[in-house]
């Protein structure tokens, strides 16, 4: 039993208790990843499992067995720069305690592939066509799922459409 | 967390044979299930993940669908055939929860959540005959404007928070069960129970039976269906109302139609009398409000949720009239 985090193999808890959060967090010092409601509430934990944002803290660390887990640590760019998100971030001011970002930044590099293969959401208007172009409503509404008690929402909003703007596939 | 057993079942066989061998809950995505087990609400000896059984969406001979109890919620509602088939699924939910626990979801244990009165979270401060029956229901004569206007009892008015269950119910699917005593399927309307004297008791299940996956048939007003949620932020928060409705319109009468409401009992409720009374007539405004009228006569409402009738009966009315095409 084992899960690859960020590229490196780790074995998983014996407790079956141990949330993929708390591995993360407590066992293999990965703080960059998030303690916020620890019920689901927030978003604040949100990693990437196989390609999926999820939440670590409702994640047993062992349901993550064999799956490839990509945390706030693993987004570095390959010169050791910032993620082109994350340099959105800083230049739109998405974030001001910073706490939700990680949660925010996982959250969204995982947004935008879902948004590119065309899967609709609550207010795409035409459900078989999918999302056309990228509004703020369809942003807004693809990231509920974390929420940013400073209020910089709006500022997340413009360095998500800033990512979907300028790297079309 | 109360320690547990944990065991990762590869097929339905597997699954049954390691939770009749133990007290045992099956584990989903663990959206819920996890939740309340942090709160000691649920305390399984065992857990019986089911989430990897295979996931599969697959036609089936009559033309509809069979979707496997382990496809994940994000999976179904971005499903091509579902999204063209059967819309108000697909919408439903993309209504319901964030983009994170969709993807965590299965379709087995969205059906089985369970409701999310603040009364039952609150096991330190607060009575709950479903938490612990006969100690007491707080919603009653407290907070409860998220709370059941049809069905409830002097016992639970709690509500069943699904979204994708409204849409399910809409579509009259049928669930396939597996079980110590053989296979069986029961109508997603069935599968729920109303509260009655023993709210602790939320489904027909029995113990060790399994969901495996839920059928839907083809029709017209399938196809031709939406689903609608109010609620008190515009995304990620649970139901004051929803709504899931299909129409079928021929020669300008109405041949089919399916009224589902969701945020008003302890299930799915279908709106049948409505729909009795809507049959064969033509498409109007005023024939949907006084056939809602009739269907929300039964309600029972208390000091915070009174405002859901009017809500429903109005918010019915608008889904029914943007299928129709007729002036809202």
């Amino acid at each position: 039993m084992a899960i690859v985090i960020n590229g490196t193999e780790y074995p998983l808890p014996d407790d079956p208790r141990v949330s993929l959060l708390d591995l993360l967090r407590e066992q293999l010092q990965l703080t960059g990843t998030k303690l916020g409601c620890n019920q689901g509430g927030c978003g604040a934990c949100t990693v990437i499992v196989d390609g999926a944002r999820v939440l670590s803290c409702l994640t047993l660390a062992v349901q993550a067995d064999g799956r490839e887990v990509r945390t706030i640590e693993g987004m570095v760019a390959a010169d050791g720069g910032l993620h082109p998100l994350q340099q959105a971030f800083i230049e739109h001011d998405g974030f001001q305690c910073g706490y939700c970002t990680p949660g925010q930044i996982c959250s969204a590099i995982a947004m935008v592939a879902e948004y590119r293969r065309g899967d609709p959401s609550y207010v795409t208007a035409d459900l078989a066509e999918g999302p056309k172009g990228t509004t703020r409503q369809e942003i807004r509404e693809r990231m509920s799922g974390n929420l940013c008690r400073c209020g910089a929402h709006n500022g997340i909003v413009d360095a998500i459409e800033e990512l979907l703007a300028g790297e079309a596939p | 967390m109360r320690s547990f057993d944990y065991h990762c079942a590869t097929n339905p066989a597997e699954a049954l044979s390691i939770a009749g061998a133990a007290p045992a809950r099956y584990l989903g995505g663990g959206t819920n299930l996890v939740d309340l087990m942090r709160q000691n609400i649920e305390a399984p000896a065992a857990l019986v993940d089911v989430s990897r059984l295979p996931a599969v969406i697959e036609e089936t001979p009559n033309g509809g669908l069979l979707i496997g109890a382990a496809v994940r919620n994000n999976v179904v509602a971005a499903h091509p055939s579902v999204r063209t088939r059967y819309p108000v699924l697909s919408r439903a939910l993309l209504a319901g929860a964030s983009a994170q626990i969709r993807n965590m979801a299965t379709v087995g244990g969205n059906i089985l959540q369970r409701t999310r009165c603040a009364y039952f979270y609150d096991a330190a401060g607060s009575h709950c005959n479903k938490r612990e029956p006969g100690s007491g229901c707080d919603a009653i004569g407290g907070f409860n404007r998220y709370h059941a206007i049809f069905g409830a009892s002097e016992h639970c008015i709690a509500t069943h928070p699904s979204d994708m269950c409204v849409a399910l119910a809409a579509l009259d699917a049928v669930v396939h069960v597996k079980g110590p005593g053989g296979e069986r399927d029961v109508p997603l309307l069935d599968l729920h129970r109303l509260p009655g004297d023993r709210p602790d008791i939320e489904t027909v299940l029995q113990p060790g039976e399994l969901i495996t996956g839920v059928a839907l048939s083809p029709s017209a007003a399938a196809a031709h269906s939406a689903y609608r949620k109010v609620r008190d932020r515009s995304s990620y928060a649970f139901a004051l109302i929803s709504v899931a409705a299909g129409l079928e319109v021929v020669d300008g009468r109405i041949a089919d139609i399916r009224i589902a409401l969701g945020g008003v009992a302890a299930k799915p409720w279908r709106a049948l009398r409505a729909e009795e009374m809507l049959l064969g007539t033509d498409p109007a405004k005023e024939r949907f409000l006084a056939a809602l009228d009739a269907e929300l006569a039964a309600a029972k409402t208390f000091d915070g949720n009174a405002f859901k009738v009017e809500l429903a009966k109005r918010t019915v009315a608008a889904v029914l009239c943007e299928l129709a095409g007729v002036n809202p």
